[in-house]
């Protein structure tokens, strides 16, 4: 019997699916018809102090769209939330009261001043909420203002705000991280430094979603102009994996809860997360897509996955993943696979052909023996996985792992058994082995 | 009811003016910019792509497919007037489901390829819509004359070629309008809203063109002359004859030619008082039998039936023409072939069918097995000939294969500077495309001459 329910720093949900902090968590009539529709908690929008922020009034989003007008990615210029502090905290501390099995945390964003941390951390407390989340993350607007990502960006601002907030409150400690950065591990360090209790990301990427050609102004355009935003939504979401990872493998943050957020969109794309070593995912974009009934897919679809593969609970899926995510220089090279084409298969369009042919290993045929015909040169190829990404067709092309004591036709080298990596090659200067070249 | 029995039932106005109107409207209605957007998306972008080798004029389909995908819809048709100047009426009319689309890689995958000829519908529209002109501007007048006889899709695409090289063309067209089939013979449902007319003036507006209607070769000119009087002639005149029958009863009244009454429809400015017959039988088995029955049947014929001597495998019109006679309520019989058509007082009343079959060898036999059924019409679509006593008197050396002009790659025929190309010629697919990649290639090759 697979069991769903979480339990993130402490904070118990019957199920790992939040809703991040954003517009789908605005208010109370939101919230409550999320809890309806299955949500496992919410991350409430984020508050500031009053007065409270004001939004434009024109459009806050653009996207970037598929052909059938799928959406891709998201961007975004609105701010936290615009409605007074009380009425937000009124409406968190009635929902809790209803929805006790439900997590329910409250984002805040404040002015980096001790002070004004300890007094909005207080009035959260009262409201019974399980928990806060630090909004170090916001790119636009309030970065201006010298919050959000203009602290996210800072490890030692990162470090000053955690510790004054775990002084303050007994409530756990989220840390929302920007990916607005170079090296995600570093805010991730500040964070458990000043002792968080668990990390969120990402937060949006600044971006500009798209030029109007005929306004000559970035979209979304209000009265002539635009400004960048948060980027999210499905395109997104390799970006945050792959900083998820580097906070779950990092000696220094590993072990630090991690809640996932970025592009989640479907329950495979929860399973990737916790697999990475997140140990619940908040979910935006789809939400705001689809409406929060998609929930319920996710549920059963992690649920049946999680069953076929006899997966009981949650904690033995978060960061199977991890051991096997490693640097580029323990790659073994001695791995030798080949592209094969399953003629059966293949529709003899011949995109694998023209992009090996134009901007790979010209390993892929055209025509043989005169008539039109795709097939892998092993001499040529290298491997690549390119033709395999191209091909239209699933399982058309597959990646053969060349088997041991074979030769490679493209090096003539017999294939070896033993593992081999970068820093024994021979042409790396930092190896023992190191060969100069003549 | 009584009468019905012994007169022949023909009537116009069978149908309200509503429903005609509704069944003469566009077999495939324009896409609108976000289909044409998801369908172009579906387009692999092939390398050498196989719908290119299977369009006689080797439009660049997927770069045309990618423009239209990429939002230019203009370049698109660019693309395709490139190597296609009638692109707009091939993308109605071409039977793609066994050109283009056929060898859609798509078809291999799913059995449902890429609509490239509604694509190509979308941009040409598009382009002919917003733009002024076509995508070709004249070169300098090179001072060349030539006569290009007959203006269907081959003449034209010929004449508007040779036109864009900076020639001069004289186009002689026997009848009153420009278009050949495009106006005269195409299924009306195929080609709306005096599209061809639009599509002629459209062509023609690249200038250097200068038309010259109701003048026949043979009755208004003849060769000779024109081969003296021009740098170069180019003939595309089609196919004016059809064949016979050679079925008793041929001669009766309202035993028709499917053509003739083709035209006749397509000229016609009010369809209600296009009379139809109510059993209407048809003989035949191409593009021409399909046409004239579904439109009987569209302009209110009740029953009416397509009789073919062979199987629906060695039937001319494609599979999706046969399709379209079915769902529109028309019967095929196949292995059935005109016995007698049996009269009174000189008009219709049914006809004689026999059965056929293949002996050992393959070849064709009638059965004896003879079944009649009531006809008040009876269309003739077994196929039209070249007339070609309008174009040189015997003996003067315009050699012919089988029964049509014969020409080389080039589309030179055995007399000096005089080329062909189109349905007259001897070895085409009797379609449109095929006549405008005829007129392309002997304009090409007429104009290498011209300026060698
Ligand atoms: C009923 C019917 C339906 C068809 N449907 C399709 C279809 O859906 N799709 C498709 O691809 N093809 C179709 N075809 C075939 C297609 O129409 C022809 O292949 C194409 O029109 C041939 O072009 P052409 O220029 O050679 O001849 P035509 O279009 O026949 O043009 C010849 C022109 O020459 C003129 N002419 C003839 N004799 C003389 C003369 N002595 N002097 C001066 N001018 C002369 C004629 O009046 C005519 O305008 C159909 C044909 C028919 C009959
Ligand atoms: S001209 Fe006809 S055959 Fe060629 S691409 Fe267009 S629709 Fe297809």
């Amino acid at each position: 019997m697979v069991d769903l329910r979480s339990d993130f720093v402490g904070i118990k949900s019957p199920n790992p699916f939040w809703l991040a902090s954003a517009p789908p968590t605005d208010k109370a009539y939101n919230v409550v018809r999320a809890f309806e529709a299955g949500w496992g908690g919410v991350v409430w929008k984020t508050l500031g102090e009053d007065p409270a922020v004001v939004n434009v009034n024109g459009p806050r989003y653009g996207a970037i769209h598929g052909k059938d007008r799928e959406l891709i990615g998201l961007n975004n210029i609105e701010l936290i939330t615009d409605r007074p502090l009380e009425v937000n905290l009124q409406e968190i501390k009635q929902v809790k009261r209803d929805w006790k099995d439900r997590a329910l945390v409250v984002s805040l964003m404040v002015p980096c001043e001790e002070a004004n941390w300890e007094s909005i951390l207080k009035r959260v407390e009262d409201t019974e909420a399980d928990g806060v989340e630090l909004n170090f993350g916001c790119p636009h607007g309030m970065s201006e203002r010298g919050m959000g990502a203009a602290v996210g960006q800072v490890p030692e601002y990162i470090e000053m705000v955690t510790r004054w907030a775990k002084k303050h409150t007994r409530m756990p400690v989220i840390v929302k991280l920007t990916p607005n950065i170079t090296d995600v591990r570093k805010p991730a360090q500040a964070a458990k430094r000043g002792g968080a209790d668990a990390v969120s990301l990402i937060n949006t990427i600044n971006s500009i979603v798209g030029v109007d050609l005929d306004l000559m102004a970035p979209n979304p355009t209000v009265g002539g102009k635009g400004t960048h935003g948060g980027y999210c939504g499905p395109a997104v979401k390799p970006i945050a994996l792959n900083m998820v990872a580097e906070i779950a493998r990092d000696p220094e943050t590993y072990g630090l809860p991690i809640s996932g957020i970025g592009g989640v969109t479907t329950w495979r794309d929860a399973a990737e997360f916790l697999a990475l070593g997140a140990g619940n995912v908040q979910v935006c974009t789809a939400a705001m897509t689809y409406g929060f009934k998609i929930v319920q897919d996710m549920i059963e679809g992690l649920k049946d996955w999680m069953e076929d593969k006899g997966y009981d609970s949650i904690d033995q899926v978060v960061g199977r993943a991890v051991p096997n995510v490693t640097d580029w220089q323990y790659l073994n090279l001695n791995y030798v696979a080949k592209a094969k084409i399953n003629q059966d298969l293949c529709i003899e369009c011949g995109r694998c052909h023209i992009a090996c042919e134009d901007t790979s290993h010209q390993a892929i045929t055209n025509m043989v023996d005169g008539i039109r015909k795709f097939e892998v040169i092993d001499e040529e190829c290298v491997g690549c996985n390119l033709c395999v990404n191209v091909c239209p067709v699933q399982d058309c092309i597959t990646m053969e792992q060349m088997p041991v004591g074979t030769i490679d036709p493209r090096t003539d080298k017999p294939i070896s058994a033993d593992y081999a990596n970068w820093t024994t090659h021979p042409n790396n200067p930092s190896s023992a082995n190191f060969e100069p070249a003549e | 009811m009584a009468d019905t029995l012994t007169a022949a039932d023909i009537r116009s106005g069978r149908l309200s003016d509503e429903v005609l109107k509704d069944n003469f409207s566009d077999l495939h209605p324009r896409l609108d910019p976000h289909e044409a957007a998801v369908e172009a998306d579906r387009c692999y972008f092939c390398y050498d792509a196989p719908c290119m080798t299977a369009c006689s004029t080797s439009i660049d389909i997927p770069q045309f497919i990618r423009q239209i995908s990429t939002g230019n819809p203009n370049g698109a048709a660019k693309t395709i007037f490139a190597e296609n100047i009638l692109g707009g009426m091939c993308a109605r009319v071409c039977p793609t489901e066994t050109l283009c689309e056929e060898a859609c890689v798509r078809e291999k995958a799913e059995g449902k390829p890429v609509r490239i000829g509604e694509l190509q519908r979308f941009a040409t529209d598009h382009f002919m819509e917003t733009k002024e002109g076509t995508s070709f501007t004249r070169a300098a007048e090179t001072g060349k004359r030539i006569a290009v006889v007959g203006a269907g899709p081959a003449g034209l695409s010929c004449a508007h070629r040779l036109a864009s090289h900076g020639h001069q063309i004289d186009l002689f067209e026997a009848k009153g309008k420009m278009g050949g089939l495009n106006e005269y013979g195409i299924a009306a449902y195929k080609s709306t809203n005096d599209f061809a007319q639009k599509e002629v003036e459209w062509l023609l507006s690249i200038g250097g063109i200068t038309v010259h209607s109701g003048m026949a070769l043979g009755r208004d000119l003849s060769l000779e002359r024109l081969q003296a009087d021009y740098d170069a002639v180019f003939l595309s005149i089609g196919l004016g004859g059809v064949n016979a029958l050679r079925a008793e009863g041929e001669n009766l009244e309202n035993v028709e030619d499917a053509v003739d009454y083709i035209e006749d429809l397509r000229q016609a400015s009010d369809l209600s008082k296009l009379p139809v017959g109510r059993d209407v039988v048809v003989i035949g088995g191409g593009m021409t039998a399909v046409d004239i029955a579904v439109q009987s049947k569209l302009l209110g014929a009740e029953n009416v039936t397509i009789a073919y001597r062979r199987g629906p495998d060695q039937m001319g019109a494609s599979k999706f023409e046969q399709d379209l006679a079915q769902t529109n309520g028309v019967a095929i019989k196949f292995w059935s072939k005109p016995f007698a058509i049996k009269g009174e007082g000189g008009q219709v009343s049914g006809i004689e069918l026999e059965r056929t079959e293949l002996n050992e060898n393959g070849r064709l036999l009638a059965t004896g097995d003879i079944e009649t059924i009531p006809a008040d019409m009876v269309f003739k679509a077994v196929g039209q000939t070249l007339v070609t006593k309008d174009i040189a008197a015997e003996g003067e050396g315009l050699a012919l294969e089988g029964d049509r002009i014969k020409v080389d790659e080039q589309r030179k025929t055995s007399l000096t500077n005089v080329w062909a190309g189109g349905d007259c010629v001897a070895g085409g697919e009797d379609l449109t495309v095929a006549a405008v990649e005829d007129g392309k290639v002997a304009a090409e090759a007429i104009n290498a001459v011209l300026t060698a």
